[in-house]
């Protein structure tokens, strides 16, 4: 805002007789701190602390937003996985061996019915020994919403009843088709989603202990401790990870439960993954340790211990927390990997990869592909974490 | 230069020796050695387990002694070129092996070279043409094929290998070749089969690959030397051409000591899955039944064409930046 007037209408000519210059002169005294006034919204930029700053900046990257999103409902969807499913995991259809999927349709001979499925007729071929399903148009199955199915144990503990949907009384509801015992697909999907989605947060725990531990060991007091954890990580990164992996979770007891050969195979997973964590925290404490406030906590008195974790670490968690997000992915790949070879977790247990162990030859992909569906979720998990990855990783740095 | 060769040569040394033993650690790992499970397949089946003959070959192959007599024992072997003694085979383990390490390097090397073919052109075009609707959708098509099993990625395209081009399902080689020596024909058959294996191993490393060229190649672009080129009147190609490719292919060469870890894990899985005469399957059943010489050799030759890959690409990496051979150290 300039403090001047408008000119006056007669500028053109000298005002005769009038003052001679008409300026408006302002009479509140001069705040020199009033060029410098932030707005309101500078203001809340520059008083944000780090983690709001961070918050704001990932609140642009759309993408990232959106992973977030998805992959927070893929979490709640495999909390509430019992819920989800028409039937129980090992629900036999003795009637229905490696049934096709069943579309959901809306209208029936050009009328609203609502959401429904036609009915399956079953037929085997003497001479090919090969079963051919066809739909039947004049069976409608409409599917039930919150409805009382099959029961089961809610968490295997509480004794509940209540489904989301289920199939009509008498009828199949195979979204997703069946497998060769005839047990529904898209059930066991919803329930493997446990396993194959927290296999990821488990070992990336692991192999965040031991990278923080190692790594800020080596970077705080460096000379031989670093040199000596230098090689070790050298040494691990020049293995061929799935290999070793391989040779780990064959060498796991078969004599385990099957919770004890998971927790062993993400102990497995982290017990490979941590280097690389290892090798950021060691050169961010590199840099750190030289810092002021650093030398002060030092001065103060404080341990090693308190120092790191307490003045040191802070200062790039988000950094920490970005390339942990962008290991998941390639736990649960590894896991599939695993499981698919037989050598990770095993039946009864249910994850994507145990799924996609079924379809381990050609003739599921001739035959029956729908078994290769547990594909989806991993790729889109996957897909999900690296594009999170990514924005948590630009976001990290928002002073950039 | 040679010096530096020498200091690069003389960190393998302990590198090699510290893999050795985590190697023979992890094979020892499963509780009982070989044996005890053949005695108990023999019990299975019924058969009365011949005790003096499994207690002689427990002398004769020193499974008796302390675990570190043993370690000793097997990596003397190895520097002699003895890879120790196949039980599941009842072979040495160099005879059961044969062609596998030969293929798995072919292989890997074939895969490598696929990888550097497909992303530095696909890389340059994204970079140069940043966010135009081709490199929008091939960046969604590299987040893809990172995130596709490598495994399913095979099956579909052996499928489709068949349906399309008749070729035959899964190995590397026509079954005529099976055993025989290698011979011209033998080549061209391996060449034939190769490229699903190749395909389906490179698509991940690619994918990781177009990523960083582009990434690269965007930091080089946007420096000032490039709009001073620019401004004295460059031709756009020999701009490129010139100074930022350049600059950006550092990374090219030192990658391959991450790719290849990559491309043998990968090749692992997936000649499981095709069933190829590589490392791969041998090693997965040799897990299974304990056979530790063969997959405690199969582990190491895996290991040590990772050591090699990356001592070739630092030495490769020295030779193009003289930062790098007058420090005396790569950087990562």
């Amino acid at each position: 805002m300039t403090g001047r007037a408008a000119s006056p209408p007669n500028a053109g000519k000298p005002p005769p007789g009038g003052p001679a210059n008409e300026r408006f002169v302002s009479e509140a005294p001069f705040d020199p701190l009033s060029i410098e006034a932030l707005t309101p919204e500078q203001e809340r930029y520059y008083l944000a602390g780090q983690w709001k700053l961070m918050w704001w900046k990932l609140r642009r990257h759309r993408i990232a937003v959106f992973c977030g999103g998805l992959l927070a409902f893929m979490y709640l969807c495999a909390m509430l996985a019992e819920l989800l499913a028409p039937y129980n995991l090992a629900t036999r259809h003795t009637g229905h061996i490696y049934a096709p999927p069943q579309a959901v349709r809306l209208f029936h001979a050009g009328r609203f019915v609502g959401p429904f499925v036609y009915g399956l007729t079953y037929k085997l071929d003497r001479n090919t020994l090969q079963r051919t399903y066809t739909v039947d148009r004049s069976k409608i199955h409409r599917i039930r919403f919150l409805c009382r199915g099959e029961p089961y144990r809610f968490w295997g503990l509480i004794e509940m009843d209540v489904r989301l949907f289920c199939p009509a009384k008498g009828g199949t509801l195979f979204l997703l088709g069946t497998d060769r015992m005839g047990r529904d697909m898209f059930s066991r999907l919803a329930i493997g989603s446990r396993i194959s989605l927290t296999i990821g947060f488990v070992g990336v725990a692991i192999s965040f202990l031991l990278g923080i531990g190692i790594g800020g060991l080596a970077g705080y007091y460096g000379g031989w401790i670093d040199s000596v954890v230098q090689r070790i990580i050298e040494v691990l990164r020049s293995f061929p990870v799935l290999p070793l992996w391989m040779a780990l979770s064959a060498a796991l007891p078969v004599t385990w439960s099957p919770l004890w050969i998971y927790f062993g195979i993400t102990l497995i997973l982290g017990l490979l993954d941590w280097t690389g964590l290892a090798r950021a925290v060691r050169s961010k404490l590199f840099a750190l340790r030289e810092e002021d406030f650093a030398t002060a906590a030092q001065l103060m008195g404080a341990s090693p211990r308190r120092i790191i974790g307490r003045h040191l670490l802070p200062s790039f968690t988000s950094h920490l927390i970005a390339s942990a997000t962008l290991s998941i992915p390639a736990m649960i790949l590894g896991e599939t990997a695993l499981s698919f070879l037989g050598l990770g977790l095993k039946p009864p247990i249910v994850s994507w990869g145990v799924l996609l162990s079924e379809a381990q030859n050609i003739n599921v992909v001739a035959l029956y592909p729908w078994l290769m569906l547990p594909v989806v979720p991993v790729i889109v998990t996957v897909l999900t974490f690296n594009f999170l990855g990514d924005g948590l990783r630009d976001a990290a740095d928002p002073y950039k | 230069m040679l010096r530096y060769i020498a200091h690069r040569l003389l960190i393998m040394v302990p590198t090699l020796i510290a893999i050795s033993f985590i190697v023979f650690v992890v094979i020892q790992l499963p509780p009982g050695d070989y044996l005890t499970t053949l005695i108990e397949e023999l019990r299975e089946l019924g058969e009365p387990a011949d005790l003096k003959q499994i207690e002689a070959l427990r002398e004769e192959y020193g499974l008796d002694q302390p675990f570190l007599v043993q370690y000793v024992e097997w990596v003397f072997g190895l520097v002699q070129g003895d890879l120790g003694y196949s039980f599941e085979y009842e072979q040495p383990v160099a005879d059961v092996v044969g062609d596998r390490l030969w293929l798995s390097f072919i292989v890997s090397v074939a895969t490598i070279i696929f990888t550097w073919i497909v992303a530095f052109p696909i890389g340059v075009y994204s970079a140069t043409h940043q966010y135009s609707w081709a490199d929008n959708s091939l960046t969604f098509i590299g987040f893809l094929g990172l995130a596709t099993p490598n495994f399913l990625l095979a099956l579909v395209m052996v499928y489709f290998a068949n349906v399309w081009f008749g070729t035959e399902i899964g190995g590397l080689m026509d079954e005529r070749y099976i055993g025989q020596p290698w011979s011209w024909g033998k080549i061209v058959s391996v060449l034939e089969h190769l490229w699903i294996p190749v395909i389906v191993i490179g698509t991940s490393g690619t994918a990781g690959m177009i990523r960083r060229l582009r990434a690269n190649l965007l930091d080089e672009l946007q420096k000032q030397y490039v709009v001073t080129g620019r401004a004295k009147g460059l031709p756009p190609f020999r701009l490129l051409v010139k100074y930022p490719l350049r600059m950006s292919l550092n990374p090219f060469i030192s990658d391959i000591g991450d790719l290849l870890p990559q491309v043998i894990s990968g090749a692992v899985i997936v000649s499981v899955v095709l069933n190829l005469p590589t490392t791969g399957k041998m090693l997965y059943e040799a897990l299974l039944s304990q056979d530790m010489y063969l997959a405690g050799s199969f582990l190491m030759f895996l290991a040590l064409l990772t050591v090699l890959g990356v001592l070739v690409s630092d030495l490769a990496l020295a030779l193009l930046d003289p930062r790098i051979r007058l420090q005396g150290r790569a950087e990562k």
